[in-house]
């Protein structure tokens, strides 16, 4: 019998083209998809060396990053830079014969909103994107990962990579999440447990009843902010979750196909006795709703406890950043977190713009009122999302309750759109980064699940959601 | 693409952990379509003031670190965003090496893709090299791709890893797609044998 492999180890060993001697493995892309940021130097690097792109039919485009959000806006983009950007994947969209989801179609979102929508996103596939966030894709078990501009022109010049093998992490998350604790609030307290660089070089596989237990727009997130601990990638192995939420999109298969490939998938999961370089166990009935206090996602509290102080950390390296984090956020030790007040709330992202993080937050919102005090703003990750909480009328509710509906795109996440904080204002979102200046210049950005950023619209400050009194 | 054998230049100590590529380029500079001119956006928001003037207290705008060639900076630098711009915005300012204890993987990436050398040495070290380019005025160093050191004028020397095909692949300035391209027929057999599933269905 061969040896027992992990469910990455076997989409590794299934992609490698060639393996020459003293180099890389040359590692083959099933599917890459494009946005307007990262991929016009890589279109100009192709038509420089007079270079086409290998397989269009593997390779899909969307408009996501500076898209306004505003209906009113869409048709036009005034700032004329972004203008320029969208207009240059139209024209490489057309010239190199890539297949375009643009700003005025049903598929356009988010990329890691639609892939995954469409059925593009597949177990056991490789798949790439010019984006750190396509980690999220690991949650069909695929192995999913950002690579750059250079990266992005070597895939579409010849569908591969060359690529180092990188060490593989089990996260093994033992009991179930409590009530009101979700898969945002699991990868934030992974994330606060092995650090913002604990994963780096590696690939997480996501393991244990509670992961099991997740919905796919729940492995979603986690596997989203794989990424925020440095991994590679991060996965979750297919099941009939999976199978359930692939059956019947777009571009999954049909079919004869669709029994050879669920066939095909169920091998993936890891075999009994797989070996991981590394495991780290957590436990998740020891988790709560978690609110970020600082500017890494990383420096991260539970929703019952307070700002932290410098002094208390282990290091001088991590007592000066908390130091200097606090005076960015503007916060002070001690004060528990609870009593911070909001100015803005984002409740959108390829993290948690879903249509089951929306019904979360509509639940949240149903019956209240956004603060006067509060700014808030719906952005869901794509038409088709947009389109589906509408039919639930969840649209009505987030409006009735004072909360801005959105067209879909990446909006305040990174502020690469009109949607910014101003100076100082500080927002619950339920983005992946509370980098300085990340929504906004000297803009303060606090993490959260989306049920916790509704409820922190209406009261004005953090809550527990656990405590929250729902009217529906 | 650029080749990277030995470089000496001036030090930069830039004595922070989690740097991340947000810092490094913001966000609104990411709309250009070009892969030149980033330099000049190179750590905006820490480089000038709300009034658009240079911050002293930022040390880049130290006149005695002008013209720095070589980054120290903390441990995790580069995390965060795939964005290749922060490589381009370093190299253009004119950083030819950063040295770290460690660097999230998508950057470094980027910056060997660039001829911009990531060396990690250990805490230690790191440390040594940000004291001495804070100490002593007009520190600079030697780091030396072949030799896989770097080193100054009054002692410091540390060895560093990097796998034999990025050092390779760094030293001669290769073209990453033409070498892959010479694997062309791999590929095309690679296709012919791939599943019908394994590709998006038809609609």
């Amino acid at each position: 019998m061969s040896r027992p492999r992990t469910l990455f180890e076997k989409i590794w060993d299934d992609h490698v083209v060639c393996q020459p001697a003293g180099e890389p493995a040359l590692l083959y892309i099933d599917l890459h998809l494009v946005h307007e940021v990262t991929s016009p130097q890589a279109f100009e690097g192709l038509r420089l060396a007079g270079r086409r792109v290998r397989r269009p039919d593997l390779t899909f485009a969307t408009v996501d990053h500076n898209v306004p959000t505003l209906a009113a806006e869409r048709s036009i983009i005034r700032d004329p830079i972004a203008a320029q950007q969208v207009n240059a994947l139209r024209r490489n969209c057309r010239d190199f014969g890539v297949p375009l989801f643009d700003i005025d179609s049903a598929e356009q979102g988010i990329v890691h909103v639609i892939g995954p929508e469409l059925g593009l996103t597949r177990p056991g596939i490789t798949l790439v994107c010019g984006d750190s966030h396509t980690s999220t894709h690991g949650a069909f078990g695929a192995l999913a990962f950002g690579i750059g501009t250079s990266e992005v022109e070597h895939v579409l010049a010849t569908q591969c990579l060359r690529q180092q093998r990188p060490k593989t992490l089990q996260v093994l998350v033992r009991g179930s999440l409590p009530n009101g604790v979700t898969a945002k609030d699991l990868a934030l307290g992974i994330i606060g447990s092995i650090s913002t660089d604990g994963a780096t070089g590696h690939v997480i596989e996501y393991a244990g009843e509670a992961v099991r237990a997740l919905s796919m727009e729940g492995r979603m997130t986690l596997c989203n902010m794989s990424i925020e601990a440095g991994a590679r990638a991060g996965m979750v192995a297919p099941d009939e979750t999976t199978f359930a939420y692939l059956r019947g999109r777009r571009f999954a298969p049909k079919g004869a196909a669709w029994n050879e490939a669920v066939a095909c998938w169920k091998t993936l999961p890891s075999d009994p006795g797989a070996q991981f370089d590394r495991v780290v166990e957590i436990d998740a009935a020891a988790l709560a709703p978690a609110v970020t206090w600082g500017t890494s996602p990383g420096m991260v509290i539970s929703v019952t406890e307070r700002v932290p102080d410098p002094q208390r950390f282990p290091s001088e390296v991590e007592r000066s950043a908390a130091l200097r984090a606090l005076e960015y956020m503007g916060l002070r030790p001690g004060t528990p977190i609870q009593e911070v007040p909001v100015n803005r709330v984002f409740i959108g992202s390829c993290t948690n713009a879903r249509l089951e993080d929306l019904r979360a937050a509509a639940r949240v919102a149903k019956g209240h009122k956004v603060s006067s005090k509060v700014i808030a703003m719906v952005v869901p990750g794509s038409h088709a999302v947009k389109q589906a909480a509408e039919q639930e009328k969840l649209d009505q509710v987030f409006r009735e309750a004072g909360f801005e509906w959105r067209e879909s795109g990446c909006s305040m996440c990174l502020g690469m759109n009109p949607d910014i904080l101003q100076p100082l204002e500080r927002c619950a979102s339920t983005s992946n980064r509370n980098f300085e200046g990340r929504q906004g210049t000297r803009g303060r950005t606090h993490l959260v699940s989306p049920a916790m950023a509704a409820a922190a619209a209406i009261a004005g400050h953090f809550v527990d959601i656990r405590s929250w009194e729902y009217r529906d | 693409m650029q080749a990277f054998q030995l470089h000496t230049g001036r030090v930069a100590p830039l004595n922070r952990a989690n740097v991340d590529t947000d810092q490094i380029i913001p966000k609104q500079f990411l709309k250009r379509i070009e892969r030149s001119g980033y330099g000049q956006f190179l750590f905006y928001d820490w480089r000038y003031l709300a009034d658009g003037k240079p911050d002293p207290s930022f040390i880049l705008n130290h006149p005695r670190y002008a013209g720095a060639s070589v980054l120290v900076a903390g441990r995790n630098f580069g995390c965060g965003s795939s964005r290749e711009h922060a490589p381009w915005a370093l190299q253009d300012y004119g950083f030819r090496a950063i040295i770290a204890p460690s660097f999230a993987d998508i950057f470094a990436t980027n910056c060997t893709k660039n001829g911009l050398l990531p060396v990690v040495l250990s805490d230690p070290e790191v440390a040594k090299l940000l004291l001495n380019a804070s100490q002593f005025e007009g520190y600079f160093v030697t780091v030396d791709l072949e030799k896989r050191e770097v080193r100054d004028q009054s002692g410091f020397l540390a060895h560093f890893e990097i796998d034999d095909f990025k050092r390779k692949f760094l030293l001669e300035g290769l073209d990453d797609i033409g070498l892959t391209l010479q694997h062309e027929p791999d590929i095309t057999a690679y296709e012919r044998g791939r599943k019908t599933f394994a590709t998006p269905a038809s609609t």
